[in-house]
């Protein structure tokens, strides 16, 4: 407990803003958010030294293209997570989206668009549907979205009976195969990296705008910001529908590289919480950077390449990554701790103001509320 | 307070809604299955239902446990095909072997469990990621060693699986032993007041004065040791240890359905084993029922889904302060602090 510095933060300066921007770029890459982005460069310097052809501009952009819907399904996770909430059924509506582009649009060009809209409209009533029975009806969210998992993807197994079906025209696989070609250094940019360009910068200008700051703040404190005149149910929903968007354009890109099963998507939504929580977002919510979430998921693309280019047997990547995020939250833990230890310990110092007395102490359960 | 609550018709504890649902689900299950020609109620059936009832219920106890504690436990299915691989592999098909194998699969289910609780106690790690990273590490194990099916299990040790003792299975009458255990555990030792403590909040537990870590730690290791127990039944009754028999049944989401199901809180600190066996008896009677309408087993999962959600819509709804709270007896005589708490909160 260092009470030291508790005296000083009840200055006239937050700390996080104290100090030129080198020194607040300094700071900020010592918390879990920023240390993911240290932690991106490091593997990446490792895995180039093991590899010297992956340093080249167009394998990298490649690389970023195979790692995008991985990332834009973190990125619609964070928004879940960061408002306190757990999203289980991602992997099923990723599932459920390639299966329905491998059924409807079939050999017709025509209908790309037509499913398209189909495709986000279901989405987004997934979403709907998540978000209302979490914070109307007042279920766990874990619960919700593990019975909204298990019912769409045994919809979807019951009506394709479990195997391939159907293989979309190759001008839809295309968003998530193709690319610009001949660009100068790169030779090709992939749609997929585009896409997680614009979506990354349409999520930092949301978490900028007043929703995504009440969101965090709903996951900090549902009850100030209920408190506050904020209706929480409708910030929750809208972070469950973007949420399953975010799977929905993840599913479109698989189309593209996967092809058209009913395992595509399987295990995603596991995979996009670990993605959130290595990017340093605190489960229970309240605390994170979006961008961060995305590189959490190249941190992890990162290590399995680089392990793959070291020859671990592929049967290990699960005990890597399983290590990786126990130790990942272990350091974040402490790390955003000792900002939450000094500012809790204020109210106990003698003198202190009685107001105060109601700061919680550690986050709330995610998904419990 | 409570004589005036036990007055009000309305008023039931949450255990009392879900045994009033399981004998909801228990009728309709009687006519559904009367509509289709067989007996609901025949000694087979009954066996049946109690049987699928066993495997999910070790989990689901020690998964109430840790949920109690505030914490999850994701890693029980791996848990689970460790203990049957290795109990199925000590064993060998020689029964001298049977003492030495229980002894080791759950001597290693109970380290797992303490390294989880360990994480999750002193490293403050929450549990959903901790016994997550858990469950990978072990499956990264489990699918590096173990190609496919090893080991065998002797005929004595499969009779636990094949026993009925009347119409019950001996691996259910195992499995509502260990229920009464660790109730009282629950209700009748220093430790399981704790766990009730730390679950409801950590915080005012350790202000309390009690060590918040001990009943974490023990709650997890538990939790392994019985998601243990269910891999060995599994190995009983299948013979041989499976490194995918834990995924498959999908027991981690599925326990922590049930237990929910059963009435706890999963935020911790409310709820009780009575509840949970409950809620793991709605799925055994729903699965049996819809196994003899002979549903396809996609729509089953659909079907379960959609009685998870609703079920637990049914008692989430009502006001939280309803839930029969441990400490309800305790916290009863509120006017000695009322006006201090009113004053700063005004």
């Amino acid at each position: 407990m260092t009470t030291a510095d508790a005296t000083t933060i009840r200055g006239t300066t937050l700390p996080m803003s104290e100090g030129g921007t080198l020194g607040r770029l300094g700071r900020a890459l010592r918390t879990p958010g920023g240390a993911v982005f240290v932690l991106v460069a490091v593997l990446l310097i490792c895995v180039i030294v093991a590899n010297p052809n992956f340093g080249e501009p167009g394998s990298l952009i490649r690389f970023i293209g195979r790692t995008a819907p991985i990332a834009i399904a973190a990125m619609g996770q964070y928004f879940v997570i960061v408002s306190g909430e757990f999203d289980l059924s991602m992997g099923s509506v990723v599932t459920m989206q390639v299966v329905l582009a491998g059924n409807f649009i079939g050999q017709d060009e025509s209908r790309v668009l037509p499913v398209m809209l189909l495709m986000v409209v279901l989405g987004a009533l997934v979403g709907v549907v998540n978000g209302l029975a979490t914070t109307l009806l007042k279920v766990p969210s874990f619960i919700v979205t593990l019975g909204t998992m298990l019912a769409l993807s045994g919809l979807v197994l019951y009506l394709t009976g479990g195997a391939a079906t159907g293989n979309p025209v190759d001008s839809f696989r295309q968003i998530g195969r193709g690319g610009i070609e001949g660009v100068l250094v790169l030779e090709v940019i992939p749609y997929p990296a585009i896409i997680l360009l614009v979506l990354a910068v349409a999520a930092v200008w949301l978490m900028r705008r007043p929703f995504g700051r009440t969101l965090v703040a709903v996951g900090d404190n549902p009850q100030a910001v209920h408190l506050s005149g904020s209706a929480t149910w409708g910030l929750k929903t809208r972070a469950f529908i973007l949420s399953s968007l975010a799977a929905t354009v993840a599913g479109i890109i698989l189309v593209g590289y996967a092809g058209v099963h009913p395992s595509v998507g399987q295990g995603y939504e596991f995979t996009a919480i670990t993605a959130v929580v290595v990017g340093g977002v605190v489960l229970g919510g309240g605390r994170g950077w979006v961008l961060s979430a995305a590189a959490g998921a190249f941190a992890l693309e990162l290590l399995f390449t680089l392990l793959n280019f070291v020859g671990v047997a592929s049967t290990w990547r699960d005990t890597v990554q399983g290590v990786i995020i126990i130790v990942a939250v272990a350091v974040g833990a402490r790390a955003w701790q000792g900002g939450r230890r000094r500012r809790s310990a204020e109210p106990t110092t003698p003198g202190a103001e009685p107001r105060h007395t109601g700061t919680p102490t550690t986050p709330p359960d995610p998904g419990t509320t | 307070m409570n004589a005036l609550a036990r007055l009000r018709p309305t008023h039931l504890t949450s255990t009392g809604i879900v045994y009033l649902v399981l004998v909801l689900v228990l009728v309709l299950g009687a006519v559904i299955t009367a509509a289709a020609g067989r007996n609901f109620f025949s000694t087979g059936n009954i066996s049946a239902i109690l049987t699928g009832t066993s495997i999910l219920g070790f989990i689901a106890i020690g998964q109430t446990l840790v949920i109690l504690a505030g914490s999850l436990d994701l890693s029980v299915p791996y848990v689970a095909s460790l203990a049957s691989l290795l109990g199925g592999v000590t064993m060998a098909g020689q029964t001298c072997n049977i003492p030495l194998a229980v002894i080791t699969a759950l001597g290693v289910a109970a380290l797992i469990g303490l390294v989880s609780g360990l994480v999750v106690a002193y490293l403050h790690v929450h549990g959903f990621i901790a016994t997550l990273g858990m469950g990978l590490i072990l499956s990264g194990y489990l699918g590096t060693n173990f190609k496919g099916s090893a080991g065998s299990a002797p005929r004595d040790f499969r009779l636990i699986g094949a026993l009925n003792i009347g119409p019950v299975p001996l691996s259910t009458i195992i499995m509502l032993v260990c229920a009464v255990l660790v109730i009282l555990l629950l209700r009748r030792t220093r430790v399981g007041h704790h766990l009730y403590a730390v679950g409801g909040s950590k915080d005012v537990a350790r202000l309390s004065g009690v060590r918040t870590q001990p009943p974490i730690v023990l709650a997890h290791v538990l939790c392994s040791v019985l998601a243990g127990m269910a891999g060995l039944l599994l190995l009983a009754r299948l013979s041989v240890g499976s490194p995918t028999i834990g995924t498959q049944g999908g027991y981690d989401l599925m326990s922590i359905a049930a237990v929910v199901l059963g009435g706890t809180v999963l935020a911790g600190g409310k709820g009780n084993i009575l509840g949970t066996l409950g809620g793991v008896a709605i799925f055994a009677v729903m699965d049996n029922v819809m196994g003899v309408m002979q549903l396809n087993a996609f729509l089953q999962d659909v079907v379960r889904g959609l009685v998870i959600v609703l079920a637990v819509a049914v008692y989430a709804r009502r006001n939280a302060d309803l839930r029969p709270a441990r400490f309800d007896r305790s916290r009863a005589p509120r006017h000695t602090p009322a006006p201090t708490t009113a004053g700063s909160a005004a």
